[in-house]
Order: structure tokens, then C-alpha cells, then sequence
């Protein structure tokens, strides 16, 4: 069995460890998780569930933020 | 307040059960560098400033977010819906927002046209009638529509925001008449949201009575950000003051304003 999955993070393909949690996937990505929210299949996941969440393949994962904006 | 001005008694700029001192709110988007906004946000005294939801940039070429420059402290930060064309989306975007931010107020656009940019008052009523059920302090970017600005205010928006022209244009306040008559109308706070370009725009803006005024581009766009920003200040100060003050009646004939008693024969 293939140790790695295919998702999508903020519509690009990405391959994460198989069993990765979402907040596992932050830390690979270097993100602060206080500093993003987390969108997994349109739902929002809060940040004390962040640790709880199994990555599935093919899950769309979208990570945001606050940017400048009028 | 200057002492010039301590006989007019404002009352308090209020949305959503919040008061604020200045009613000014400006926008962070389109500043050349981070440091530029930050010291014209603080020279234009504004306390409510938007901010836009995005992805966050997973390669790190670009900027970080817009909060390591800004202090979320200082700042009342109010998200917007900017580049969302349906109301589903302004949702999502909505909801992301609440999550990521400091407060449930949200800045409701849903445009309708890409050329103008010119909001989608059916999606906004949805929109706004979807978010204001789940809680939701809705500030809905508008046009000058008095029909469509009642909508909004009977689905609960917390503030109608119409424009004075096309967000980015700078055109000034296009519609005097429709602005003033839906803040008569309306027992809401209307926010003049979108195409100030300068500062008699600002000032003319806040002589119709409205209760605020929401700019980006007028200050980003601006030779000098910082300088405009205090000119905005002064300018929506003025205009506010003005408008407190009551102006003179128009009068199409002279009349002197010097005694025509006591004039040599």
C-alpha cells in the first residue's frame, strides 16, 4: 500500500503522508495554524478539531487568510 | 474636535451595536509597500479597516498576510466578500472571514458586473438574508437604489453602503440625490462605499448627511498616501461638521452681505 495520498491544497495537487491530519499538513507546510483557516470539502474545520481531521485522497483543502482588500 | 467646532454635538457613529470615533473606515488593499499603508491608515484616524479573505500563498513568493502589518489591537478589521459574483460564494467567503477574524461584521459584496463592478442586488439580498440568520452583522455594498436599499434594511443589514461611483474610479459622488434620499429613507447607517477620489469628494460626500464613508483606491492611489489620507480626515470632518452646521439656503439672485444703510450721498 502506497504510504502517500493525493489531495488538493488551494486547487494544486499535493502528495501527503497517508493517516496526515490537517494539522499535520499545516506543519508541512510551514503554516502557523493560528494565522490560517482551514476549509476541508467546504467545510470549516476550527482549530482545536485541526489534530482530529484524517486527510482522505482526493479531499480540496483550502488554506486563507487575511489580505489587503477595500 | 477643534474648539471651533464644540457648539455641534454629533451623536456616535454606530453600527452593530459598536460606536466608533471616526467615520472614516478605509481599506488596505493596492498600497505600493505594507509600510505606506500602515502609516496612512493611521494618519487617516480611521478605526474600522477591511480586509480581504485569500488563499494563502503556499510558495511564499508574495506577501504575508495583511495582519503582520497591521495591529488586529488597534484596528476594527472588517472583512469583505470583494471578487465574489454569487451569493454562494459571498457566503463562503462570509463564513471564512468570521472564522479567521476578530468579529462576526462582514462586508457584503456580491458584483454583478466585471466591466463596472456594479453589485448584484439579488444575490446581495440573498446573501444578506442568509448571513443575518446565522448571526451575522451584514455592511452590504450597494448602488444608489432607494428600492433596493429598503431590501437590504428590512433582511437586517446592520448598515446599507451605497456608492458614490465605480469602486477604483475616483469619479466622486455620481448621485447626490439618491445618496441623500436613502439615508432620509433609511434608519440604518449609510456608509458611502466606493468612488471617492479626492478630498471635496469625501467632503461633499458627508454634506449629504450619510453617516460614513468607506475609501481605498482614493488613499493607495494617491501620489502621496500618507498626505491624503489626512486630507480624507480633515475632509470627512468638515463635511460631517457641515452638514451638522445646516448650510444656507441657494439662492439663484445676490443678496449683500454688507448694510446698505449708512452709504455716502
Amino acid at each position: 500500500m502506497n504510504d502517500t495520498i493525493d489531495v488538493t491544497v488551494n486547487g494544486e495537487p499535493r502528495v501527503v503522508a497517508r493517516g496526515a491530519t490537517l494539522l499535520a499538513l499545516l506543519e508541512s507546510l510551514a503554516l502557523d495554524p493560528r494565522a490560517v483557516v482551514v476549509e476541508h470539502n467546504r467545510t470549516i474545520v476550527r482549530r482545536p478539531r485541526l489534530a482530529a481531521v484524517t486527510v482522505a485522497p482526493g479531499d480540496a483543502i483550502e488554506l486563507v487568510h487575511f489580505v489587503g482588500g477595500g | 474636535m477643534t474648539t471651533a467646532v464644540e457648539t455641534i454635538r454629533d451623536v456616535p457613529f454606530t453600527i452593530g451595536g459598536r460606536s466608533f470615533h471616526s467615520r472614516l473606515m478605509v481599506g488596505t488593499g493596492k498600497y505600493r509597500d505594507n509600510d505606506t499603508m500602515a502609516r496612512a491608515i493611521e494618519a487617516s484616524g480611521a478605526e474600522i479597516v477591511t480586509v480581504a479573505v485569500r488563499r494563502v500563498d503556499l510558495d511564499r513568493t508574495k506577501e504575508e498576510g495583511v495582519l503582520y502589518h497591521l495591529d488586529a489591537k488597534r484596528y476594527f478589521l472588517l472583512a469583505n466578500t470583494a471578487g465574489c459574483y454569487t451569493a454562494e460564494d459571498a457566503v463562503r467567503y462570509a463564513r471564512l472571514a468570521r472564522e479567521a477574524g476578530f468579529n462576526e461584521f462582514i462586508k457584503l459584496e456580491v458584483i454583478g458586473d466585471q466591466e463596472t463592478l456594479l453589485p448584484d442586488v439579488q444575490g446581495l439580498l440573498v446573501a444578506t438574508r442568509t448571513l443575518v440568520a446565522e448571526g451575522f452583522k451584514v455592511l452590504a455594498y450597494t448602488n444608489e437604489d432607494l428600492v433596493t436599499a429598503l431590501r437590504l434594511e428590512d433582511a437586517g443589514c446592520a448598515a446599507v453602503m451605497p456608492l458614490a461611483s465605480p469602486i477604483g474610479s475616483g469619479l466622486g459622488l455620481l448621485n447626490p440625490f439618491g445618496v441623500r434620499t436613502i439615508k432620509r429613507r433609511l434608519t440604518v447607517p449609510v456608509v458611502v462605499d466606493a468612488g471617492v477620489g479626492t478630498a471635496s469628494d469625501a467632503c461633499l460626500t458627508m454634506e449629504q448627511g450619510v453617516d460614513g464613508i468607506l475609501m481605498n483606491t482614493a488613499l493607495a492611489a494617491a501620489r502621496d498616501p500618507v498626505a491624503m489620507a489626512r486630507a480624507m480626515r480633515l475632509a470627512v470632518e468638515a463635511g460631517r461638521t457641515a452638514y451638522l452646521a445646516g448650510r444656507m439656503p441657494k439662492r439663484e439672485v445676490a443678496v449683500p452681505s454688507s448694510p446698505l444703510e449708512g452709504m455716502l450721498d
